[in-house]
């Protein structure tokens, strides 16, 4: 059983949590083209490892942020989202 | 007596050239069937098939040989429908023993709501000249005398999308025989000779550069299933393929019991016997993205578990083997096929969990694709713009694997 660091809670099976899929930033529906909005609504693969992406802890209901490295199924850092911080620089949805 | 010396299926392909006609990435079926299709089809013969790895060492030797057409959507049907055509003529194309073995397909509904979907595929299958049916739980049992109509009484079954069609097929053998004849019809095939980088001029392909030496070439195929994310970045092009583990494995060798190919999607199973007496099995895609054949046991104990529920019997029967490979999925569960943006280069990708079946009309469709520089009718559907344009081929409700 592969376990995943819930942050605020500590290690738990990582059959308990769902995978969100990548931060993205999402654009101005207004002004993006439309190769730009299915960039967003459709994105593909990232192959480099340490990108954040979204956790959904079921049992607690909490969404978290994970980094990992794809190609060793190893999770480097996981930690609780918060506006502003690094991951705003290609995340943040507000 | 002396056994005569076994020929290989392969002759060496000499020294890698510094100019291709046209170069295809990926000695897997796809790309051998390109290759083969190219030659054959339009007498374009100065063609190299290069791979990192060996024949067929991809998402050809990894997957579960299953062949089938009872898609969802009209696009869908037809395009199969044409590969199961080309396959059940393709030992004799090939001049080798694909084992292909019509055993029908079954795909279990437990639910008022796959009851429906099987329903709808029927009418779909049977307007495009596919044969399908729905049947009731007694015709199931008649063709599937072992099954447990009751999956021990939590989900049991209402009925199932019949697909006489269905078959199953050596894997390897397709690799060996698109390969051997493709080179019969001068084609070179390259093992061993990764591609580092594809050159762009222009918004135009100019060749791609290898270990052994840089090749110049104005038409590259991408045939890599896994590891399209990778190449389609030396391009610039980005497409919405992610990846995910598909997970299989096979048990000991049994006395043939079990004809149809049986799969239920609400179960996370589906189950045919191979030739040699194997049960192959399989589930559903790993849950997160990752760039990796690992395999797990959670995977085996939920498999193992499910086959349980459809065939108690199998309690005391082990697994031999299991593996996995790196699927490419798309949004729409459909293929990404076709020119691209970049003049030249050419994508047969987005194969997911339901490339094998597409193989022969993969070969086919791409080969005319790249000789004419324009997309094949059947794979127009397919575009890699149609995201942009919102026009999804939505074949979820077909799909065996659960997701």
């Amino acid at each position: 059983m592969k376990l995943i660091d819930c942050p605020g809670i500590g290690p738990r099976p990582i059959g308990e949590c769902v995978y969100g899929g990548p931060m993205l930033k999402e654009p101005d529906p207004a002004v993006a083209t439309d190769a730009e909005w299915a960039g967003y609504v459709f994105p593909g693969s990232v192959v480099a490892s340490g990108q954040p992406e979204w956790w959904f802890h079921r049992p607690s209901g909490t969404w978290f942020v994970a980094e990992r490295d794809t190609t060793r199924d190893a999770i480097l850092t996981t930690y609780l989202y918060r506006p502003g911080s690094r991951e705003d620089e290609g995340g943040g949805d507000d | 007596m002396i056994a005569p010396a076994r020929q290989p299926v392969l002759t060496p392909p000499g020294p890698l050239k510094d100019r291709y006609d046209a170069v295809i990435i990926g000695a897997g079926g796809h790309g051998l069937a390109a290759a083969y299709h190219l030659a054959k089809d339009h007498g374009i013969t100065d063609v190299a098939v290069l791979d990192r790895g060996l024949i067929g060492r991809g998402n050809t030797g990894r997957n579960t040989a299953i062949v089938r057409a009872n898609y969802l959507t009209s696009e869908g049907v037809r395009f199969y429908g044409r590969s199961v055509e080309l396959w059940q003529g393709l030992s004799e194309d090939l001049g080798l023993n694909l084992f292909y073995s019509a055993r029908g397909h079954l795909t279990l509904a437990h639910t008022d709501a796959a009851v429906r979907v099987g329903k709808w595929r029927a009418e779909v299958n049977r307007h495009e000249g596919v044969e399908s049916r729905f049947i009731g739980p007694s015709e199931v049992k008649e063709l599937c005398p072992m099954i447990d109509l009751d999956c021990g009484g939590y989900l049991p079954i209402l009925g199932a999308l019949y697909h006489p069609p269905g078959a199953i097929a050596a894997h390897d053998a397709v690799a060996w025989g698109y390969a051997r004849a493709a080179q019969r019809l001068g084609v070179a095939v390259h093992q061993r000779t990764a591609v580092t980088d594809i050159l762009v001029e222009r918004g135009r392909v100019i060749g791609v550069t290898t270990p052994a030496g840089t090749i110049k070439t104005d038409r590259v195929l991408c045939a890599v299933a896994g590891h399209t994310p990778k190449l389609t970045q030396m391009v610039g092009l980005t497409t919405p393929i992610t990846v995910h583990p598909l997970q299989a494995c096979v048990s000991e060798p049994l006395q043939p019991w079990l004809d149809a190919i049986v799969v239920s999607a609400s179960l996370h199973c589906y189950v045919s016997q191979d030739a040699r007496g194997d049960l192959v099995l399989g589930a559903s895609l790993d849950p997160y993205e990752l760039h990796s054949q690992r395999s797990t046991l959670d995977f085996l104990e939920g498999l193992c578990g499910h086959l349980l529920d459809l065939f108690p019997f199998l309690g005391q029967v082990k697994i031999n083997r299991q593996w996995a490979g790196m699927a490419d999925m798309t949004p729409d569960f459909s293929p990404i096929m076709g020119v691209t943006p970049v003049e030249g280069f050419f994508l047969d990708s987005g194969w997911g969990t339901w490339g094998f079946k597409a193989t022969p009309v993969c070969g086919e469709t791409m080969a005319a694709t790249v000789a004419r520089g324009v997309n094949h009718e059947l794979i127009e559907p397919f575009a890699i713009d149609r995201f942009e344009r919102m026009l999804l081929v939505g074949e979820k409700g077909a799909a065996s694997v659960g997701h």
